[in-house]
């Protein structure tokens, strides 16, 4: 019967095997060398004494000895299958980056949006499409509101796309960019931070408060602190269900609004304006939000300062040193199912999947491609990959089918889901 | 005594008479699938008529909504979906028992409509949402809109049903005195999505499409306005061109057009003024083009037109006014303002909507002559209003008959345009197109308060400056007048179905008759909104200066708009140059003397402008 303490069996013989495999162990084990290096043929192994508390075995050359490529491929896939135990049921990618290079207007890429086989990127200088293998871009000269494109929300029905740039709102539909801006239509602010498409409305958060737009009778709602508990009014992020929508307020906390009755409720940090979590898991972890993510009645927040769940009773909270994520410093939260969910940080992309973390990134100091396992017992592990995301400040993530899609601050990347045993190379 | 009182008794059934008096006004038709039955939607008389075409008369009628405007028959014929344009609603009928079935709802101003029977969908173009509704014909509801381009009017399904177009009488919302754009809105049905634009550029006031039977050939008919250049000669199409736009497999991508390409009716000294019907011939050799504004069909050799639509130089075709000798082969004189058009399953005959003569022409195409001239009942006499409508919707009166009074104020409302007149100078005094709805008690008129009446405005002025040719005259002008005088208010969508104001507009309301600024400091009153801007029709009937006037004009003096309705007539100020009414305050009020705003926050703005929707 698998238990959970098999990958921890395997992860230790595979340690074994790496260290035979370095000569680093070779008294220990007895190893009797026949083929040098990494490609030993005689390999010994020892199970360590602390993982399974029986006497360590030496199967010496003599009484137990593979022939020596065989020994040394079991070896390997031992120690292949440690690792993917590690990361069993993690999902797994080969990453395919994408820069200016490829076509991109600018690498730096604040926002993705998925709409079936095409993926729209914004970034600091245009929008940009990528469809049947090709990037296309737009930009100012073609109706952009603004270069600098902050947000973008698709609207599943009609496949318009909604785009909150740095100088207004624009849609673009079948080729054609409708603008609005606070000068000529009812939006509050031209900084549009965050766009949610919930059926005919359109909501967006601003830097000057949220407003909703009714695109059947073109009506502006206006939302700010004359109307809601909101004592701050840069709204950084907005995430519209069918029951609730969500403002993530830079500075204000998370405000929530119910489509039934039209009643606004804050929620903030118990601990006030302060670094430190005096009560944790009994409220927001911090003020400082900015971004929300709303699927099967869970709300997950990101904050600066880590991140929080809300089952609509209780809050959970995560932070870098109690949990997986590489940064307390969030750019986005992204769930799946409530469970499952997507963090993008400063140190790397991460994911939970309500047990265990990963996170996926060029590694701090190497650049390496690196994948980061923890498990629910905190034990951290290292799985090589062979690719990882363009960079490691990552801004926003959107899926496409089982692939994930990833802007961060060098270009944008695609995680093509791969199964276990297939390379991410 | 008694002679008084049979007058009075004649005045009184005159008058109700004058009441009852409602023509018929043929706006749709369509045949049924085996052209025995044209079903006729009279937007005058708030119903549809159904004429036996053997018979060539009135076989039945049934009433559906407020000025019904467009019609759609289901393939098999056995219903239509009728489009009430001031109800927002479409009406069902049963065609064979005439039964209204159901009513279904809409946008604002629903006009063209069409079914999709593989999905069981109508598609409707709401002139007033700018957007398309995707009616579920199964629940009835109005399941989705889909975003269209400015004045969605008119719809057509390709004959596969794979592809819904839909034009637009208005043009797009652009920068100040850009040249004016419109598009094909082109759906895709089984998607349900907005699939293309077809662009079409320097036009504005697209009106029927047609497709070939095959579905690899459309027609538009369409205006191209000459409105960046002075108005100051008629003569070589100088003011408006009337054209096609031409598009789909046929056509491709050739000429530079994005897969449209837009050819010329105009003859240098005939114009088929303000097209508006479009159909092809089941055999795709012709295409007949009812000119509204010239009471003509124009029929046009289709192979010939095609071969100039693709030739190399199709793209510098759209001012050429010798072009269309490539392809008009003959021109039909018709009715006043003949509209639709449908053509037979055979291709025989042609019937056209004589919208202001009550009457279906029936053209014989193989002669190429109206063979037949159905009548549709209606008042025998004419009021001065009908009279009246007539003049105004004739491009007789201009020089060619080039166009009339309705080329800019489409449908007798406007074309969101501005426009450059000639009598001030060139590029002097550049004025916005306004609405004329309920207008007669709003004098003096001219964007300067210049002209005190009515007749001043459209009498010899309109024929020295606008028609180059002869004008409008005594009892004509009178007559004109008091059409003029007659078009009614449109219903106003943004008040609660109870008439009452939501919490923004009382708000916005506030903000209008509010005589002191936030701070308490008074409010001068020749700066208060409400003091310009008063009476039923919210003018003062004066003029002011209220900070717009541009270096391009005479005086900063305007005569003050009236703001019935204000919300669907943009552009604004007296020269177009605020493209929306939030830009009248934001961009063009810095000094606060167009009221005092700038003590406000966005979204005060934004109730004071939800309150002048309502108005």
């Amino acid at each position: 019967m698998k238990t959970s303490r098999e990958p921890l069996v395997l992860w230790g013989r595979l340690v074994t095997c790496g260290r035979v495999a370095l000569g680093l162990d070779r008294e220990e084990a007895g190893y009797r060398s026949g083929v040098q290096g990494s490609n030993a043929g005689t390999m010994c192994f020892r199970r360590r004494r602390r993982l399974t508390g029986r006497e360590a075995e030496c199967h010496s050359a003599a009484g137990y000895q593979p022939a020596p490529h065989k020994s040394a491929i079991r070896c390997a896939l031992l120690a292949f299958l440690a690792l993917s135990a590690a990361a069993a049921e993690l999902p797994r990618f080969r990453w395919q980056n994408f820069t200016v290079e490829n076509g991109l207007p600018d690498n730096r890429v604040y926002c993705v949006a998925v709409d079936g086989d095409r993926v729209w990127a914004g970034t600091d200088n245009g929008l940009a499409v990528y469809e049947n293998g090709k990037w296309k871009s737009f930009t100012v000269a073609d109706g952009l509101a603004h270069r600098a494109v902050l947000s973008l929300a698709i609207d599943k029905h009609s496949h318009d796309l909604w785009i909150g740039t740095m100088g207004g709102l624009n849609r673009y539909s079948a080729g054609r960019f409708d603008s609005f801006t606070q000068l000529t239509s009812g939006l509050p602010n031209d900084v549009v931070y965050g766009v949610s498409v919930q059926g005919d409305f359109v909501w967006v958060a601003t830097a000057a408060g949220g407003a909703r737009l009714n695109t059947r009778s073109k009506q502006w709602s206006f939302y700010n602190e004359r109307n809601t508990p909101m004592y701050e009014i840069w709204t950084y992020s907005v995430t519209a269900a069918e029951d609730k929508v969500y403002y993530a307020v830079w500075g204000g906390g998370v405000l929530e609004f119910d489509v039934q009755t039209e009643r606004w409720k804050d929620y903030n940090d118990p601990d006030g304006e302060t670094e430190i979590v005096l009560f944790k898991d009994q409220g927001l972890i911090h003020e400082i939000t900015t971004s929300v993510s709303y699927v099967n009645h869970i709300l997950w927040v990101a904050t600066y300062f880590g991140a929080s769940r809300y089952d609509g009773r209780n809050w959970r909270n995560f932070m870098d040193k109690d949990s997986g994520l590489p940064s307390n410093f969030l750019n986005q939260v992204k769930t799946v199912d409530g469970t499952r969910t997507w963090f993008s940080t400063d140190k790397g992309l991460a994911y939970f999947d309500g047990e265990r973390w990963a996170t996926y990134r060029p590694a701090l100091d190497t650049h390496t491609p690196e994948m980061l396992v923890r498990d629910e017992h905190g034990a951290v592990t290292h799985v090589p990959a062979g690719s990882a995301p363009a960079h490691h400040y990552t801004f926003a993530v959107d899926f496409q089918k089982d692939d994930i899609w990833v802007a961060t601050a060098k270009g944008i990347s695609h995680g093509i889901r791969i199964s276990p045993g297939d390379s991410d190379r | 005594m008694r002679a008084a009182i049979c007058g009075l008794l004649v005045l009184a059934s005159a008058a109700a008479a004058a009441g009852q008096t409602r023509y018929r006004s043929p706006d749709d038709l369509a045949l049924s699938p085996d052209g025995k039955r044209l079903f006729v939607v009279c937007s005058g008389s708030d119903e549809v008529l159904v004429v036996d075409t053997a018979a060539r008369s009135v076989a039945g009628r049934v009433a559906v909504g407020k000025v019904p405007r467009g019609i759609a028959l289901s393939p098999d014929g056995k219903r239509f979906f009728v489009t009430n344009s001031w109800s927002d609603t479409v009406s069902e009928v049963d065609a064979a028992s005439l039964q209204v079935l159901r009513t279904l709802p809409s946008g604002f101003e629903p006009t063209g409509v069409a079914m999709d029977a593989a999905r069981n969908v109508l598609y409707v173009a709401n002139r007033l949402s700018d957007d398309i509704s995707i009616v579920d014909l199964e629940g009835g509801a109005d399941v989705q809109r889909l975003v269209a381009g400015r004045g969605a009017s008119y719809v057509t399904a390709s004959p596969d049903g794979a592809r819904i177009y839909v034009s637009h009488i208005y043009p797009q919302i652009d920068k100040f005195r850009a040249p004016p754009r419109s598009e094909i809105t082109t759906v895709d049905s089984q998607r349900q999505v907005v699939a293309d634009r077809l662009a079409l550029n320097n036009a504005a006031g697209v009106f029927h499409i047609a497709l070939s039977r095959d579905g690899r050939l459309g027609i538009a008919a369409e205006l191209r306005p000459k409105n960046l250049v002075p108005l100051a000669h008629v003569e070589h199409g100088w003011v408006f061109g009337d054209s096609l736009a031409v598009f789909g497999e046929d056509i491709g991508a050739i000429g530079g057009g994005g897969g449209v390409v837009q050819m010329p009716l105009d003859e240098i000294e005939n114009y088929p003024s303000l097209p508006f019907g479009v159909a092809i011939s089941p055999d795709k050799t012709r295409a007949y083009v009812s000119a509204s504004g010239s009471n003509e069909v124009v029929i046009v050799d289709l192979a010939k037109l095609v071969a100039a639509a693709r030739s190399p130089e199709a793209a510098r075709l759209a001012n050429d006014l010798s072009a269309s000798a490539r392809y008009v082969v003959a021109h039909v004189a018709v009715g006043r303002n003949p509209r639709s058009i449908g053509i037979s399953p055979d291709g025989k005959a042609l019937y056209v909507a004589n919208r202001l003569d009550d009457t279906i022409s029936i053209v014989d195409t193989a002669r190429a002559a109206v063979a037949a001239t159905i009548s549709l009942g209606g008042p025998a006499d004419l009021t001065p209003e009908r009279r009246g409508e007539r003049l105004f919707y004739s491009s007789m009166y201009s020089f060619g008959h080039q166009f009339g009074c309705a080329n800019c104020h489409l449908d007798s409302t406007f074309d969101g345009l501005s426009w450059d007149l000639e009598p001030d100078g060139f590029g002097i005094d550049i004025v916005d197109n306004r609405a004329l709805e309920e207008i007669g008690d709003t004098a003096p008129y001219k964007w300067n308060g210049s002209n005190p009446d009515l007749q001043t405005e459209c009498g010899p002025r309109t024929e020295r400056f606008f028609f180059r040719s002869q004008g409008f005259r005594g009892d004509d002008l009178e007559d004109l007048v008091k059409y003029i005088k007659s078009i009614p208010l449109r219903p106003n969508r943004y008040r609660l179905p109870d008439g009452e104001l939501t919490s923004a507009q009382l708000r916005g309301q506030g903000f209008f008759t509010r005589t002191a600024k936030k701070d308490g400091t008074p409010i001068p009153d020749a700066l208060q909104c409400f003091v310009c801007h008063s009476g039923p029709y919210y003018t003062n009937k004066r003029t002011a200066d209220v900070g717009t006037g541009k270096l391009t004009d005479r005086s900063p003096l305007v005569d003050t708009p009236q703001l019935t309705n204000v919300v669907y007539s943009a552009p604004y100020l007296h020269d177009g140059s605020a493209r929306t009414l939030e830009e009248i305050w934001t961009v063009f009020n810095p000094k606060d003397k167009h009221g005092v705003t700038n003590d406000m926050t966005k979204d005060e703005l934004n109730d004071l402008i939800e309150f002048l929707k309502t108005l």
